[in-house]
């Protein structure tokens, strides 16, 4: 016990000497935390539109009026014809073209049937899709007006007709930065728990102090722990300056205890930094423990459901998901802070990462060898 | 000349030996694409779904059966009450509910008219949108089926065409992107930290003092990554075409040449910051923190430019990334030539010009 406290000493003696890496240590996330919110946001709106109006007719100009007024769209300009239109297009000036054909008011009257073009730049595909989706709907509803505005009453029996009405819970505004904060929280508290834990090790072994550890009769736990204990304090902390945060700046106060919060957070980063440690012993130099440390969290954060929804992956890729401890941080991260989830909701999640956390902690231990 | 290819094959060498950073090196490209062309997608897919099916008759059954027959749906539970959404809600795999109220068929038949409601968790917002309106074209088609001896009068038929892209896929939108990325990560980084690497173990010394002229020293370093980043360009172009099926829609040879063209900003970048730093740490967090995080940030491959505060977009202005983004984008998907994207080369060779003079403005023979 008493060595264990020794180590503490020196490693927080270490940890504190450097003052630059402190600062990053602590400033870094709550920068990444005011910045990555305002960035990320996946909201699609601001989709520029062109419209090419060849009836320039009361219907025509009815619709295009709808549409501009939804608040999803931009009108960047009018085209004389499609061929100009794209022109926008390609030069990205324009993400929609709406082509309404000549004749349009008079032939819906006379034939019962028109059809307006719509071109869409797909090269961003969520954009594309909800952007349809939004057209897709502004056109139905204006359809249904002119319908009711066209048809006398009575002229045909009411069609059966199913009344759709959604209701959006835990997040009405749909606010998207209600939904990146607690995912960039749980990356915040990954990266300075891994990366932190396998370069302060690598560093010992590349400038050689480890040399002069090895041949003390600290025990290989002695050592791991030491290290482990500085930077799981120090995780603790960035995470509560990372809540503090998402208050002061976006208002998010978690729904859940913080208790629940708090006992999650404790479990992961032990398995987070188990992690570090293994790394850590596989690599000589910093350089290599950087790269290799990077390339597992890219792969982590990519398929830890940050982005994109877990359930819409193939099954292979669910399945790497399934091993992956950043997608149970970020989805307990919403699943409290967001919805309220209680103790018995995450204990699924929290029994996964408490197996992590040995296993992962336990390889390290043995693979560490004092011997070279 | 000979001397300088000597110093060019010590390099290689040194790159050469560290046989796991190398692996990362040509990994990182591959498993990127595989990630980004396989695994994200934001299709809806097998969503969980809970049902409260409050009428249980024969309408809301032939409703239920068609959601579980589509792709876009997986029925976890049908509960009775409403009160227990919230519960299902708690666990987190339900992200929608529908709820029947009851009598529906009976409304349905007699008045013409029921109610159906949706309930989705939003704290995604985009993929509640999106499974919203998938539920409601579900609901609507049972509808359309219901009505079809009646023709609609009025009919207004959008025709949606998807350009360059009909099925949707993530593809087109990120291959440029990890191109960007995998550059600015082996230009930048691996330059700034071997160079640093001589200073801080004090080999620098050696060279300086050589007859060998010092700004040969700095280049030779960089050329062996100019090298190692071709290799990456052709990978990621390969597996693209040959796994991902995006083919080059624009010239292969002014790919290249752009390409060429933005790993050597790249360089420019890393010796910069090897000129400005003194130790492997620093140079790793600077080129981590100041250069890839920007990059992917303000490239516009995973976040939208046009979304970010104004400030942000004057930012994302000096960031080469979004450039080379842009300039890969027209020549791989839209298949423009060079005088669609003069504009961006110009303004990247500018941003090399400027970081290769204040590089050589900068740059000491002699050590502190």
């Amino acid at each position: 016990m008493r060595t264990i406290l020794f180590l503490l000493q020196k490693e927080f003696r270490q940890i504190f000497r450097n003052k630059s890496i402190l600062a990053i240590i602590l400033v870094m996330p709550v920068m990444q935390l005011i910045i990555m919110p305002l960035a990320a946001d996946y909201e699609v709106k601001n989709i520029n539109l062109v419209v090419v109006d060849h009836d320039h007719s009361t219907y025509s100009r009815q619709l295009i009026s709808k549409i501009t007024a939804s608040g999803y769209f931009r009108l960047t300009d009018y085209s004389a014809s499609f061929k100009e239109a794209m022109q926008y297009i390609e030069s990205d000036q324009a993400d929609l073209v709406l082509e309404i054909p000549h004749g349009f008011e008079k032939d819906l009257i006379r034939e019962d049937e028109q059809q307006l073009f719509i071109a869409v730049n797909a090269i961003n595909g969520t954009k594309a899709n909800l952007g349809g989706a939004y057209i897709g709907q502004i056109i139905r509803a204006f359809n249904q007006d002119i319908r009711l505005e066209l048809l006398q009453p009575g002229r045909i029996n009411p069609l059966p007709t199913v009344e759709i009405a959604s209701s959006n819970w835990f997040n009405p505004l749909m606010n998207y930065r209600v939904f990146m904060v607690p995912g960039i929280l749980a990356i915040l508290v990954t990266m300075v728990g891994g990366f932190l834990t396998a370069l302060n090790i690598v560093r010992e072994k590349e400038v050689g102090t480890i040399e002069q550890i090895n041949v003390t009769p600290i025990r290989k736990h002695h050592f791991i722990l030491g290290k482990l204990i500085p930077f799981w304090i120090l995780g603790n902390v960035v995470f509560s300056i990372g809540l503090l945060v998402s208050w002061l700046i976006y208002g998010i106060v978690p729904l859940g205890s913080l208790g629940v919060l708090y006992s999650f957070v404790t479990v992961y980063l032990l398995a987070v930094m188990g992690l570090g440690l293994l790394v850590s012993t596989f690599c000589e130099t910093q350089q290599q423990a950087m790269f290799i440390m990077f390339f597992l969290m890219m792969i982590f954060i990519l398929m830890g459901g940050l982005f994109t929804p877990i359930e819409s992956m193939p099954d292979w890729a669910r399945g790497v998901a399934a091993f992956n401890p950043v997608s149970y941080l970020i989805s307990v991260m919403r699943l409290v802070i967001l919805k309220g989830s209680g103790f018995r909701d995450i204990l699924p999640h929290l029994g996964i990462i408490a197996c992590f956390a040995v296993v992962l902690n336990t390889w390290a231990i043995l693979n560490y060898k004092k011997t070279t | 000349m000979t001397q300088f290819i000597t110093f060019i094959k010590k390099e290689f060498y040194h790159v050469l030996r560290d046989r796991k950073t190398l692996l990362i090196l040509f990994g990182m490209p591959v498993v990127q694409i595989l990630i980004f062309g396989f695994a994200l997608t934001n299709e809806v897919k097998n969503s969980k779904i809970v049902i409260v099916d409050e009428a249980k008759d024969e309408a809301s059954a032939e409703i239920i059966g068609k959601i579980e027959a589509s792709r876009y749906f997986e029925i976890e539970k049908v509960v009775a009450n409403r009160q227990q959404i919230e519960a299902v809600f708690k666990e987190g795999k339900v992200k929608v509910a529908l709820l029947f109220p009851a009598n529906f068929s009976k409304d349905l038949q007699h008045q013409n008219k029921a109610q159906v409601q949706i309930i989705a968790d939003a704290t995604d917002p985009n993929n509640a949108t999106a499974l919203t309106n998938y539920l409601s074209a579900i609901i609507q088609d049972y509808q359309s089926g219901l009505n079809q001896t009646r023709a609609v009068p009025y009919r207004i038929v959008p025709e949606t065409r998807m350009l360059y892209n009909p099925q949707l896929k993530g593809a087109h939108n990120f291959v440029p992107g990890v191109m960007a990325m995998v550059l600015m990560l082996v230009c930048v980084m691996m330059t700034a930290i071997s160079i640093v690497k001589e200073k801080e173990t004090g080999t620098m010394e050696v060279l300086l003092v050589s007859p060998f002229k010092p700004v040969l020293v700095i280049l030779s370093k960089a050329i062996p990554y100019l090298i190692l980043s071709l290799f990456n360009v052709g990978s990621i172009l390969l597996l693209s075409v040959f796994v991902l099926d995006l083919p080059i829609n624009g010239s292969l040879l002014l790919l290249l040449a752009e390409s060429t063209l933005f790993i050597i900003t790249c360089l420019t970048l890393g010796i910069f910051i090897s000129i400005k730093t003194a130790s492997q740490q620093t140079a790793m967090l600077i080129s981590l923190m100041g250069m890839l995080l920007p990059t992917m940030l303000f490239s516009g491959f995973m976040f939208p430019i046009e979304n970010m505060p104004f400030p942000l977009q004057v930012i994302s202005n000096i960031i080469p990334a979004k450039w080379y983004y842009i300039i890969v984008k027209a020549i791989m998907i839209k298949g423009l030539g060079f005088e669609a994207i003069w504009k961006e080369t110009l303004i990247l060779l500018g941003i090399t010009i400027f970081l290769f003079a204040i590089s050589l403005k900068s740059f000491k023979i002699r050590l502190a």
